[in-house]
């Protein structure tokens, strides 16, 4: 029986008066991917920032390995060392090598050597085909290079739980697949996961679980073939429509 | 249309073109050439024309002015300028130092205020609230009334153990106006790291501190070297308004040597030696931005 390593219990959170997630319940087990399909602006973004304690919940709770880090008296350093986000725009730092962006948090925020550390990045780059351009600077490279430096870069401090917020969602069609063929790897070493992503095909070859976010709401959950091909709610319907409409599905 | 032409008797200006294959340039793309060099000539010529005739001018409205022979007397006697040389070179010594200085002290002053006022943590509320009311206090009263006001201010209260050196008030005064507009470029430029690079710092377990120095200030700074270096080149110039005080500086010395002779030509050597200083500054300041923007932007390399 595998172990739950993030479990969420009715969290909810709203900006001011606008309810941006609402009775959020999910778990997710060690070596699962949890992927989260909805509109722009049903939360997917919100709720992966919630998880990582970049926005703060305004009620229920969030486990991660038992833990409860949504409690007052966490310290939000120590939980994102465990949690590993890679965001939609890279965000890398442009200031910074692709090395330099590696080794930063091993070296600085789990004090590795840095020899070590510069070890480990390397090999991880090869593993992924970019030790060629250890040296080199972010604008130097693909968008698709960067989100898959940006990988690796969360990779580096051997997180528990990876989160990957729409990953390829800025990147031209040729380039999403090579980051979604680094998160295939990924998943296939047992990698724990919560994704929210609009590639569906992807969706559907990741995802252990899939759930289906409307205004803030997780609306239907389940296997992923389940609710792709046969959804219950008409809003899963139309959402599913709609992509198949425009071409995504 | 643009055929390849395979005659050898087209191949003007081979060598610069050639990457080492059979291309040569076609018969439309010799005529453009041909075109492109006629209008850079002509370009050429328009340029000196034009620069002749408007320097020429001004030229010749300045030599054949009335007083020109007694402007040139007063404020251009380069003998005498030379003659007096050594002592406003001492003087500028004052300038130099006086630079090197105020130019540290508001670096780190500027910054750690710029910290304070971009910081949110609870307990430095007062503070933030401090260095606020000091950026814009000090922001808006003219550096000459600092000046007075420190260097007659501060001996006229009459505090043991208190400097009345001129010298060091006045550097203190320069200190305190420049780390106020320091302060608020360095603002600025924190203020510009897209909250996203914040974002990213944060998840990967940076603390606030760590993603301060090693993402945001990297990036704020580097975007605020231009005006940065914009006020030392002020600051330098600046440093001449501490001669109110008494301080035998360049623009004293200058003052003293005038006073002697009431020739102007000393005035005119102390702003040659602040250029010489001033303008080398400024070339290096271009130059390194472009090496570290080509650093860090090269795109399209094969």
């Amino acid at each position: 029986m595998s172990h739950p390593v993030l479990q969420l219990d009715k969290v909810r959170k709203s900006f001011g008066s606008e309810v941006v997630l609402e009775d959020i319940s999910f778990t997710v087990l060690e070596h699962k991917a949890t992927v989260f399909i909805g509109a722009s602006g049903s939360g997917k973004s919100t709720l992966l920032r919630c998880i990582n304690l970049l926005d703060q919940i305004d009620d229920g709770q969030i486990l991660l390995d038992g833990a409860d880090i949504s409690a007052v008296d966490i310290s939000p350093d120590q939980v994102r060392e465990k949690l590993g986000m890679v965001f939609q725009s890279f965000n890398l730092f442009p200031h910074m090598t692709v090395l330099e962006n590696v080794i930063l948090a091993p070296t600085k925020v789990q004090k590795v050597a840095k020899d070590k550390a510069i070890d480990e990045a390397l090999e991880l780059l090869k593993k992924f085909g970019l030790n060629e351009k250890a040296d080199q600077y972010p604008d130097r490279l693909s968008g698709g290079q960067q989100q898959r430096v940006a990988i690796i870069r969360s990779l580096a401090r051997h997180p528990r739980l990876l989160l990957l917020d729409e990953i390829t969602s800025a990147l031209d069609p040729v380039l999403v697949n090579e980051v979604l063929s680094t998160v295939r790897d990924l998943k296939s070493e047992g990698m724990t996961m919560v994704l929210a992503t609009h590639e569906m095909g992807f969706a559907k070859q990741v995802a252990d679980e899939l759930c289906y976010l409307h205004q803030g709401r997780i609306l239907e959950s389940g296997e992923p073939k389940k609710i792709l091909e046969s959804p219950k709610k008409s809003q899963t319907r139309e959402f599913l429509r709609r992509l198949h409409q425009a071409g995504r599905l | 249309m643009a055929k390849k032409s395979g005659r050898g008797s087209n191949r003007a200006t081979p060598s610069s073109y050639d990457f080492g294959g059979s291309w040569s340039p076609s018969e439309i793309e010799l005529t453009r050439r041909t075109a492109r060099k006629a209008r850079n000539r002509k370009s050429a010529l328009i340029a000196v024309l034009s620069s002749f005739l408007v320097l020429g001018t001004l030229g010749l409205v300045l030599v054949t002015s009335p007083g020109w022979e007694t402007l040139r007397n007063t404020f251009f006697k380069w003998a005498y300028g030379v003659e007096i040389l050594p002592k406003i070179l001492l003087g500028f010594t004052t300038n130099a130092t006086l630079t090197v200085i105020a130019g540290t002290s508001v670096a780190l002053i500027g910054l750690a205020i710029a910290l304070l006022r971009t910081s949110r943590s609870p307990a430095l509320t007062p503070f933030r609230l401090l260095a606020t009311v000091y950026v814009d206090v000090f922001r808006g009263i003219p550096m000459l009334l600092v000046i007075l006001l420190v260097g007659f201010g501060v001996p006229a209260l009459e505090i043991k153990g208190l400097t009345n050196n001129v010298l060091i008030l006045g550097t203190l005064a320069v200190i305190i106006t420049y780390s106020a507009y320091v302060a608020e470029v360095i603002r600025s430029g924190i203020l510009t790291v897209h909250p996203s690079q914040r974002a990213a710092a944060r998840s990967l377990g940076l603390s606030n501190f760590q993603t301060l120095r090693h993402v945001v200030l990297p990036q704020a700074l580097k975007r605020v070297t231009p005006p940065l270096l914009n006020d030392l080149v002020a600051l330098i110039k600046d440093t001449g308004l501490v001669s109110i005080l008494g301080v035998t500086d360049a623009v004293r010395a200058a003052q003293i040597q005038t006073a002697k002779t009431f020739n102007y030509t000393p005035y005119v050597m102390a702003a040659i030696i602040f250029l010489l200083v001033t303008i080398p500054l400024t070339r290096w300041t271009d130059r390194m931005l472009r090496n570290s923007y080509e650093r860090e932007n090269a795109v399209g390399q094969a």
